[in-house]
């Protein structure tokens, strides 16, 4: 059975029909093309696949398209500003807080929640809530010193 | 943290401008944006999606396989099994720019006959969506006959085994005859013997095996993969029977790969599929498929003897060592020859026996991972010489220093190591940066360990490895570089974009890298045995000089001065003394194209090429250099649970000259995390053949709660053959790491644990048997 999903992605109001048993990454990837969004486990394991739900993330290959419906959904696309990458993505990049990349945007999604309920996370603090997201390049070292940089970068500006 | 040897660059007669600085690398701001297409991101109009079925069983005969439902399911544009292929073979040789002639290790593409490992294909599905390629898979059906297995590779050596391969299991064999072994023994105080054993090892690169081919307007079969080698296209092409310029490779950024992507894995499949229907046809492998879908690391038993005198003078060394090679050979010839050439690890050792071979069982094949036979090795010979340290009562790093190798000794080959060998340097300081020892508390007992090692960068000699690359300057002052290299992660196009905007007097942000298209890009070889850098950053390197030289020649006659008075920087040309005499870089090469100067530059760069090694002696020259370092950790073992934590871990290599030290830095403690995994938790079971881990909940690669705060300490002998002295890290980065970790363990309890990962039930279980 086919259902409607209407949803603001991003800041824009989208809407797709998609089979039920659609899941929300693929719903982002497959039906509204934005790739950003990583599918590295299809298990819940590896966290590629986070993205923010009214707010809050989640691991997009865990829930059904149709269960946001009339929510809020932000990617790693809908980050940057005019161009700009966030201050999160610009610590990564500084901070050489990638390597293969196939992580990051989960990476970042999951970081700026954390800095959402707090903004000055202890390196602990970081390392725990990255629990649910893999990374087999970096060792973590840069993407701890990257969500702390992008952190404080963000209490200056705001 | 990591931190780069002030002293080191001693030598240095060169002001370096870009290379060695630590720039925010190219494809930084497109990964951290989202924007990086990665191989499985493309679409198609008209696309199909592809699955494979795989065999259940490990050793069978496919009597019989029924494909008619699956064709008749509404939404279903193929099915391919052996019927169709009609024994189609696909090449599993070692891949590249390669001037041996391929050994005779192709197989089936899918089923034949024989099933030979659980997870073999049987069958190609491609239609119009992945629901209903599911579908189609269900409804094939199949009847196995079950045959007899092997599944340890002593069982398949023994009279009587199951043969998988060949007339006797044994897939590769090499050895060492050096010096007077005997005599060694014999003039030994203490003969230390041990056994040590490695598992198979998965790399969960997070990007799984992705594809998408169509065929086009000239009957050409383009491949969109993530891949680490694009000149797959001819593997590709005999496989599916084209010419080779009829199969085209679009590489993608590679979301890691770690030796996984460097067999073929969906492209085959993909070609054949597209070719049957005609249309584009996408592959995106499960996590579960990856798990069954690529070759692992090998496990290996590696039986070490050595002789040492009192004072810990080697005096002979021993090395039997067996490798688990799986279903199929792959890679396993390759993989043991490493091994072999790095059993005695850094140390000079003039009286030397090594008895090597891989043999087939029916688990899993076993191919590339990085450290490729050198990692295992280093996880036997660094555990030896703690034991001998041990029972010699001398320290464990005096141990070492007494014997490491020194430039101008004879490694195990019988030739001499001609670069640095800082292994002391590199050892001393990694133990030292662990700082002031953590005090044991109560059941939590604390343990370090170091270990050093050998590990080669660069092809093997007899594989007259070369390397391509374009460089070439804009009439804007903008750099063109092109290159087939594959970028992997570890950031290979941002280096060879930091290497041109150094000899050409531009920022890192004026150069644009375009790679890895087997059709338009210069053939650079593959991104594996830790080459990119080397080969490639050399062949960059050559071009980018060339154009140097040229528009430098021009500027001296604009200037009025001699040539080589002249230098470029910051986008401009000038009078090396008189740096106020100056023009845009834009401006010299207006001049240059107005009056026809070459402004760009194809090289090849070639690699020492030789002949093979000696098959009685295993003398003579394998590879072009070696990088030498070590790891240091420190743990905590629980003692009531068996738990083993890193607490601390310092990786310090001699790169020889760090293009870009935080790139290397990433290299260092990332090769730190997978080691530590390797040491502790990671091990994929195979029980009869059948894999019990399947998902990242069974195979548990560390999180960043598990690892500690890694310390990277860069030293530069600029020693190396790589570009202004460099040698090569990715690889070297993970190899000491498992055996430090087990070294630290052993020092906390006071028991080894002879074989990997050290679980805690292990853990306990030796410190029961010491206590009984």
């Amino acid at each position: 059975m086919t259902v409607t999903v209407s949803m603001t992605l991003n800041g824009k109001k989208v809407s797709a029909d998609v089979e039920e048993r659609t899941l929300l990454v693929s719903l982002l990837r497959d039906h509204l093309r934005q790739t950003g969004t990583h599918v590295g486990c299809d298990t819940s394991q590896c966290g590629a696949c986070v993205v923010h739900v009214n707010d809050r993330s989640v691991k997009s290959c865990t829930m059904l398209a149709s269960q946001v419906d009339g929510a809020d959904v932000l990617t790693i696309e809908g980050l940057a500003k005019n161009g700009e990458l966030h201050p999160m993505q610009e610590a990564f990049r500084d901070n050489h807080g990638l390597q293969c990349g196939f992580c990051t945007p989960g990476m970042v999604m999951s970081a700026l929640d954390l800095v959402a309920n707090n903004p000055d996370p202890s390196e602990r603090e970081v390392r725990e809530w990255l629990e649910g997201n893999l990374c087999r390049c970096t060792g973590y070292h840069n993407i701890v010193k990257s969500i702390l940089a992008g952190a404080k970068a963000m209490r200056k500006g705001g | 943290m990591s931190e780069t040897i002030a002293g080191s660059r001693r030598g240095a007669n060169v002001e370096f401008r870009q290379v060695g600085m630590a720039l925010p690398r190219i494809d930084a701001p497109g990964k951290s944006h989202g924007k990086t297409r990665y191989a499985g991101d493309h679409v198609m109009p008209n696309m199909l999606h592809a699955k494979v079925l795989r065999s259940p069983l490990a050793s069978a005969r496919l009597r019989r396989i029924d494909v008619s439902k699956a064709r008749e399911l509404p939404g279903v544009a193929c099915v391919l099994t052996r019927e169709e292929l009609s024994g189609r073979l696909a090449p599993t040789d070692i891949a590249g720019q390669t001037g041996r002639k391929r050994l005779a290790t192709d197989q089936p593409i899918l089923v034949n006959d024989r099933v030979r490992y659980q997870g073999e294909p049987m069958a190609l599905v491609a239609a119009e969506t992945v629901v209903i390629a599911e579908r189609a898979l269900e409804l094939i059906e199949f009847d196995l006959e079950p045959l007899p297995g092997v599944y340890d590779p002593f069982d398949a050596l023994k009279p009587g085994a199951p043969i998988v391969q060949g007339t006797d299991n044994v897939v590769a064999k090499y050895k060492v005859r050096k010096g007077d072994t005997e005599a060694g023994f014999a003039a030994a105080d203490v003969i230390i013997e041990n056994t040590y054993c490695t598992q198979f090892i998965e790399h969960a690169f997070l990007e799984p095996e992705v594809g998408l081919a169509w065929v086009d307007e000239n009957e050409v079969i383009n491949i969109r993969v993530s891949t680490q080698v694009i000149e797959h296209f001819r593997f590709i092409a005999d496989a599916v029977g084209v010419p080779h310029n009829k199969v085209r490779i679009l590489g993608s950024l590679v979301g890691g790969g770690f030796g996984g992507k460097e067999d073929v894995t969906v492209e085959i499949y993909l070609a054949l599929l597209a070719k049957a229907t005609n249309r584009p046809v996408r592959l995106c492998y499960t996590r579960e498929d990856s798990f069954f879908g690529h070759g692992k690391r090998h496990p290996f038993t590696l039986t070490h003897r050595t002789g040492f005198t009192r004072q810990g003078k080697i005096t002979a060394w021993k090395v039997d060592m067996t490798a688990d090679a799986g279903g199929y050979v792959f890679l396993s010839p390759y993989v043991l020859l490493y091994a072999t050439v790095a059993a005695p690890g850094p140390y000079r050792v003039d009286n030397l026996h090594v008895d090597a071979r891989a043999v087939a069982t029916n688990n899993m094949f076993t191919s590339a991972f990085r450290g490729f036979g050198a990692a295992q090795a280093c996880i036997a010979h660094e555990q030896q010489m703690d034991e001998a340290a041990k029972t010699l009562g001398i320290d464990r790093l005096e141990l070492r220093r007494r014997n490491f190798l020194r430039t101008g000794d004879l490694i195990a080959t019988g030739v001499p190591i001609e670069s640095a060998v800082w292994s002391d340097e590199c050892m001393t300081r990694a133990w030292e940066a662990l700082g002031e020892r953590t005090p044991d508390d109560g059941p939590i007992k604390i343990g370090r360990g170091v270990a050093a090692y050998q590990q080669s960068y660069g092809r093997i000699t007899w594989l007259h490895d070369t390397s391509e690359a374009w460089v070439g300057i804009e009439m804007d002052g903008t750099v063109v570089v092109r290159s087939g290299v594959t970028d992997i992660g570890a950031g290979q196009v941002s280096a060879l974009a930091q290497i041109a905007a150094e000899l050409l007097g531009v920022h890192l942000t004026d150069v644009a890298v375009y790679n890895s298209d087997s059709s338009t890009t210069p053939l650079a070889g593959t991104t594996t045995a830790t080459r990119a850098l080397y080969m490639t950053g050399n062949a960059v390197r050559l071009a980018a000089e060339a154009v140097r030289e040229r528009l430098l020649r021009r500027a001296a006659q604009e200037f009025e001065v001699a040539h080589g008075k002249v230098d470029m920087a910051d986008n401009r040309v000038f009078v090396a003394d008189h740096p106020e005499r100056s023009m845009a870089l834009k401006d010299l090469v207006a001049v240059c194209a107005s009056e026809g100067v070459h402004r760009s530059e194809l090289v090849m760069f070639r690699a020492p090429f030789t002949g093979e090694i000696d098959p009685e002696t295993g003398q003579g020259r394998v590879h072009p250099d070696y990088t030498y370092g070590a790891q240091a950790v420190e743990v905590a073992v629980d003692t009531g649970t068996g738990e083993v934590t890193v607490l601390k871990s310092v990786g310090a290599h001699d790169v020889g000259l760090a293009i870009n030290p935080d790139a290397v830095a990433g290299q260092i403690e990332g090769g730190a995390a997978q080691g530590q995994g390797y040491a502790l938790s990671e091990e994929l079971r195979y029980e009869q053949g059948q894999l019990t881990s399947t998902s990242f909940s069974e195979y548990l690669i560390p999180t960043a709660m598990d690892v500690p705060e890694y310390k990277a300490i860069i030293l530069e002998s600029r020693s190396g053959v790589g570009p202004f002295g460099a040698k090569g890290i990715g690889e070297p980065a993970l190899t000491p790491v498992a055996p430090a970790i087990a070294n630290a363990v052993a020092d906390a309890i006071g028991v080894r644990i002879f074989d990997l990962p050290i679980t805690p039930e292990k853990v306990v279980n030796a410190l029961q048997r010491l206590g009984n």
